[in-house]
């Protein structure tokens, strides 16, 4: 097992949290969201034009609370099983793991979640080309939330009540993505996009190093 | 050659120094049977050498080791062969057939019994192909047949050269040094 390449390691991590959510688990997020997409319209009322302008921000928000289910699935369950311990006796860095895992991740929430938001753009009234902006401002932003997922599921595995603390811990980390994320799905001519995805690779870059660290720091 | 060489170990653990000044060094061939009282810190010297402890003070340097402690680290709705093949080990159809899992090959993991969720371990360690092996009380939940088995292959494994550090409070067959932990 030391002999083999990190390389073919980070995609068998990879390939091993695609098999693992596409069984079942990676669904919940997908209809979580839909859900959180048809209430807001019984919450607001159907009027068209109000639903049409705050539909970006809640297909946000609605991406935003999906990304926090997975979150006690993804590095905790591992921890526990002595998973982690055994990759690293293959000599594999812990940020190299968290790179898999947030790939993995990704693969699983990013593609599901983009067709989702197809049938939630229409359930919030979002029109052609606003439902085009929502969907490049959620394709930039869903590594993100799969990154801060991973590292946040890092940051508390272990911890007594962790998904609860997840969600305190992740939701003010997201804040800037939110608001560059949902500006983007408003207004073409912005530079909101490119800001959106500024922080959306400082995020999916600097995650990794964070999940590693922590994943060391939980060993006991 | 040298495996494992470990110089001056200390570890504390919830404010309690468990040893310090530990030496510890393993040639090729040797065997180490680490024993003490409950609590004397035998599964965290492993771990220790694992390098998934950090000592309070001291250094380790080993070769590459492959582990069988508590953790399975298996995945449980997997058949049993394609669960182990995760971890690429370069012998595991040898592994397999020396503790008698071939027949277990299909069976989900989540089906094992104890004893033979314990020989899917030891065979990890085995097909791994590293010379060091660290062992976490590996008699628990083997039965008489398990525990030859795993006898026979650490004596094959120091003759080609491999080194083996058990913690055990049960007694290991073959000839082993004993380090004694908690005086």
């Amino acid at each position: 097992m030391a002999n083999a390449g990190v390389g073919q390691l980070i995609g068998a991590i990879a390939w091993r949290e695609i098999r693992r959510g596409l069984t079942g688990a990676a669904w919940l997020p997908v209809a979580f969201f839909l859900l959180v997409a048809t209430i807001v319209p019984f919450a607001v009322g159907p009027d068209a034009r109000l639903l049409a302008r705050i539909g970006g921000g809640t297909l946000w928000i609605a991406a935003l609370t999906a990304a926090l289910l997975p979150i006690e699935r993804l590095i905790e369950p591992d921890r526990a099983d002595g998973v982690l311990d055994q990759l690293a006796l293959t000599g594999m860095a812990e940020e190299a793991v968290g790179a898999a895992k947030i790939i993995g991740h990704w693969l699983t929430f990013g593609p599901l979640l983009l067709i989702a938001a197809v049938p939630a753009s229409f359930l919030v009234g979002l029109d052609g080309a606003a439902l085009g902006r929502s969907l490049i401002s959620l394709a930039v932003g869903t590594p993100a939330l799969a990154a801060l997922a991973v590292g946040v599921a890092a940051l508390t595995a272990g911890l007594p009540r962790a998904g609860s603390l997840a969600g305190l811990l992740l939701m003010p980390i997201a804040v800037p993505l939110v608001i560059f994320g949902a500006a983007a799905t408003g207004d073409g001519e912005s530079s909101a996009l490119k800001l959106e995805a500024a922080v959306a690779l400082m995020t999916v870059a600097g995650a990794p190093f964070v999940t590693g660290a922590a994943i060391r720091a939980s060993r006991t | 050659m040298t495996l494992l060489r470990a110089e001056g170990l200390a570890l504390v653990r919830g404010q309690r120094l468990l040893f310090e000044g530990l030496d510890l060094s393993l040639q090729q061939g040797e065997a180490l049977h680490i024993v003490g009282p409950n609590g004397s810190g035998k599964s965290s010297l492993i771990r220790l050498v694992a390098g998934l402890l950090k000592p309070a003070a001291g250094r380790i340097e080993r070769a590459d080791a492959a582990l069988a402690d508590e953790g399975l680290a298996l995945d449980r709705e997997l058949p049993l062969l394609r669960a182990l093949a995760f971890w690429n080990g370069p012998r595991l159809a040898d592994a397999l057939n020396i503790f008698d899992l071939d027949r277990l090959a299909d069976v989900p993991v989540r089906l094992l019994s104890t004893g033979q969720a314990k020989r899917a371990r030891l065979a990890r360690v085995m097909a791994s192909g590293t010379p060091l092996w660290l062992f976490d009380e590996p008699l628990n939940g083997l039965d008489k047949d398990g525990a030859g088995q795993l006898a026979a292959v650490i004596a094959a494994h120091r003759d080609k050269g491999g080194a083996v550090l058990a913690a055990s409070h049960l007694p290991m067959a073959g000839e082993w040094r004993t380090l004694e932990l908690g005086n």
